[in-house]
């Protein structure tokens, strides 16, 4: 350790004003900042009293709470591909499967994401933006595991230039990083992200009677036989194994999916970090699952057809609604400002995940276009909120 | 309930802005602040809520071909189609001219913070456009209105969502070419995909 300080100290000059690299100060400062907590001191003048908690901290909390998504994720890319296939395996085959898809794209997300940050930081001279290191995990956790690397890559430099890096980097941005790097795969390569593919499957053969369908894909099979729900989700894959799609299978996420998402439980765990060290927002993943589950309801009470009839709790279990509301509904950035603006931002998304994933036969999932379409409409609601504000108050001040 | 599906297509799933693109000039130019957006649009859904059944009057008993069989029989065999467009216009041009003096008499700050903006709703795309849809459509009067009211208000939404970001864009570092125009078009765009959940929606 010692001898890594010196080696910065010694070179740092030379990235100083007038130096040799001065040019290249911005991606020294980015390694030496996430390695040691910075020295430099507040100055005389403006606050004097700073927290050690910097945006540094702040993203690896996240990065935290977001392990067990990842640890299960790989596990399960294991598990869906030796039960597809009706092998056998051992727990460390299993997660050999894992590392083996999960970690190249993890690798390549990260480095197409971070090559974009410092050629950025170096030409606009702007520090290297930490709010990556959170987008560069994300964005493995929510494309399926047979994803191709190369589009992995294209998507993560869209996302960073196209919906971050134009609005000046971390802090700035409109839109979600890791969901504009999903919805750019989602529209511009839908065979790759929709349909059969969240199960790694390689050269081997399936079982006979094997379907690669989610339980997004059975709600809709129930829609257009007019079977119940949950009689569809028990015939599904009931060769593999006879609750393969049970309530509490769904809930643990030993089912098909992105990587990450498919566990409720490994998100609440990531919740439970999050809002413990008071990173992200409570209010707006309760008013997520709220707005999700009333709205749930409400379609049970129109009861037109059998996915409306789907029990509004199975809502909360199927799909990513869990980690995108843990996860990237709370991003501070794209989300609500405003207090109360947090309560309406979230119980809409929620609202609007309901409403597409059942109404809108073109996309099976919700959530990404429902956290996308609220961060459209956050400004605006904060807008709202902070003139009702004002206005409470220049009243209580002039009576 | 037909009607109320209409109104809700044109909001959201037609979206004038951005489902077809129409009204973009009006769009970019007068998303600077909020307020002055909010009065904008307003003004369209104003614009549209009355223009377009007016116009369908005109298509209905004018325009389309054999329209006029209720002067006489004589003229069963008319096709005015061919003035669809100036008339078309003409109509907007008048409505516009009527709400300018409304809102110069009763708002004078907003007359005063819309501009020219206010004149040139009478050629901005979407009003003439969504006249057109509803002529090629067919739609009955009834259709026209919760159309014209429907298409107002997906417009005044867009706007007033763009306005917003874009007051919190202040705070924003875009690079120096892309500072104004350019970074609206590029929102203009992802806005545009997250407007996407909602395509493919029959109702």
């Amino acid at each position: 350790m010692r001898t890594q300080k010196t080696f910065f100290d010694k070179i740092k000059p030379q990235f100083q004003q007038g130096g040799k690299y001065e040019k290249f100060y911005y991606a020294l400062e980015a390694f030496e900042t996430f390695l040691y907590a910075p020295n430099s001191t507040t100055g005389t003048r403006g606050a004097q009293i700073r927290d050690g908690v910097d945006l540094k901290r702040m993203m690896m909390t996240v990065i935290l709470a977001m392990v067990p998504c990842l640890l299960f994720g790989i596990y399960n890319v294991g598990y869906q591909h030796f039960l597809a296939i009706g092998q056998e395996a051992t727990l460390m085959e299993i997660i050999g499967v894992g590392l083996y898809r999960v970690l190249p794209i993890v690798v390549v997300s990260y480095a197409s994401g971070l090559g974009v940050e410092f050629i950025f930081s170096i030409i606009r001279r702007h520090p290297v933006n930490e709010g990556f290191l959170v987008s560069g995990m994300l964005i493995p956790l929510i494309v399926p595991p047979t994803i191709p690397l190369w589009q992995v890559a294209l998507a993560t430099i869209f996302a960073v230039l196209i919906g971050k890096e134009v609005f000046g980097g971390t802090g700035m941005n409109i839109f979600n990083v890791a969901l504009t790097a999903r919805a750019f795969l989602y529209f511009a390569y839908p065979s790759e992200i929709s349909g059969e593919v969240w199960t790694y499957i390689g050269d081997n053969e399936v079982v006979n009677g094997y379907s690669g369908a989610t339980p997004l894909a059975a709600a809709v099979t129930a829609m257009n036989n007019g079977t119940p729900f949950t009689d569809v989700l028990a015939n599904t894959n009931s060769v593999l194994a006879a609750d393969y799609y049970s309530f509490a299978n769904m809930f643990f996420g030993f089912i098909p999916g992105s990587i990450g998402e498919t566990s409720t439980l490994m998100a609440l765990i990531g919740a439970f970090i999050l809002i413990a060290t008071g990173v992200g927002s409570w209010k707006i993943i309760f008013s997520v699952f709220a707005g999700a589950f009333i709205m749930g309801l409400g379609f049970n009470a129109i009861g037109v057809n059998e996915y409306m009839n789907m029990p509004a709790h199975y809502h909360l279990v199927i799909g990513g609604l869990a980690f995108g509301a843990v996860f990237m509904a709370t991003d501070p950035v794209t989300a609500s400002q405003t207090e109360r603006g947090k309560w309406i931002y979230g119980f809409l998304i929620g609202v609007f995940t309901v409403i597409i994933r059942v109404v809108n036969p073109a996309y099976p999932e919700g959530i990404m276009l429902a956290i996308l379409f609220m961060n459209v409409f956050a400004p605006l609601i904060d807008f709202y909120v902070i003139k009702a504000n004002k206005k409470r108050r220049l009243q209580r001040a002039t009576v | 309930m037909e009607l109320f599906n209409l109104t809700i297509k044109s909001i959201f799933i037609e979206n004038m802005i951005f489902a077809y693109f129409l009204g973009m000039c009006s769009f970019l130019a007068v998303s600077k602040k909020v307020s002055t957006a909010l009065g904008l649009g307003l003004a369209v859904v104003f614009v549209l809520t009355i223009t377009v059944p007016t116009n369908w009057f005109l298509q209905e008993y004018i325009l389309k071909e054999g329209a006029l069989a209720w002067i006489s029989a004589d003229f069963a065999e008319v096709d005015l189609s061919f003035l669809q467009f100036i008339m078309f216009i003409a109509v907007i041009a008048a409505m516009v001219q009527l709400v300018e003096m409304v809102i110069e008499k009763f708002a004078p700050a907003l007359y005063g913070s819309l501009g020219i903006f206010l004149p040139l709703i009478a050629v901005n795309c979407a009003i003439l456009g969504s006249s057109l849809f509803m002529a090629q459509r067919e739609y009955a009067l009834s259709e026209s209105v919760f159309f014209g009211f429907g298409s107002g208000t997906g417009f005044l939404l867009a706007i007033v969502a763009l306005a917003a970001i874009r007051e919190k864009l202040k705070y924003s570092n875009v690079p120096d070419g892309l500072k104004g125009l350019g970074i609206t078009m590029l929102l203009t765009g992802l806005m545009g995909i997250a407007f996407m959940s909602f395509m493919g929606i029959k109702i």
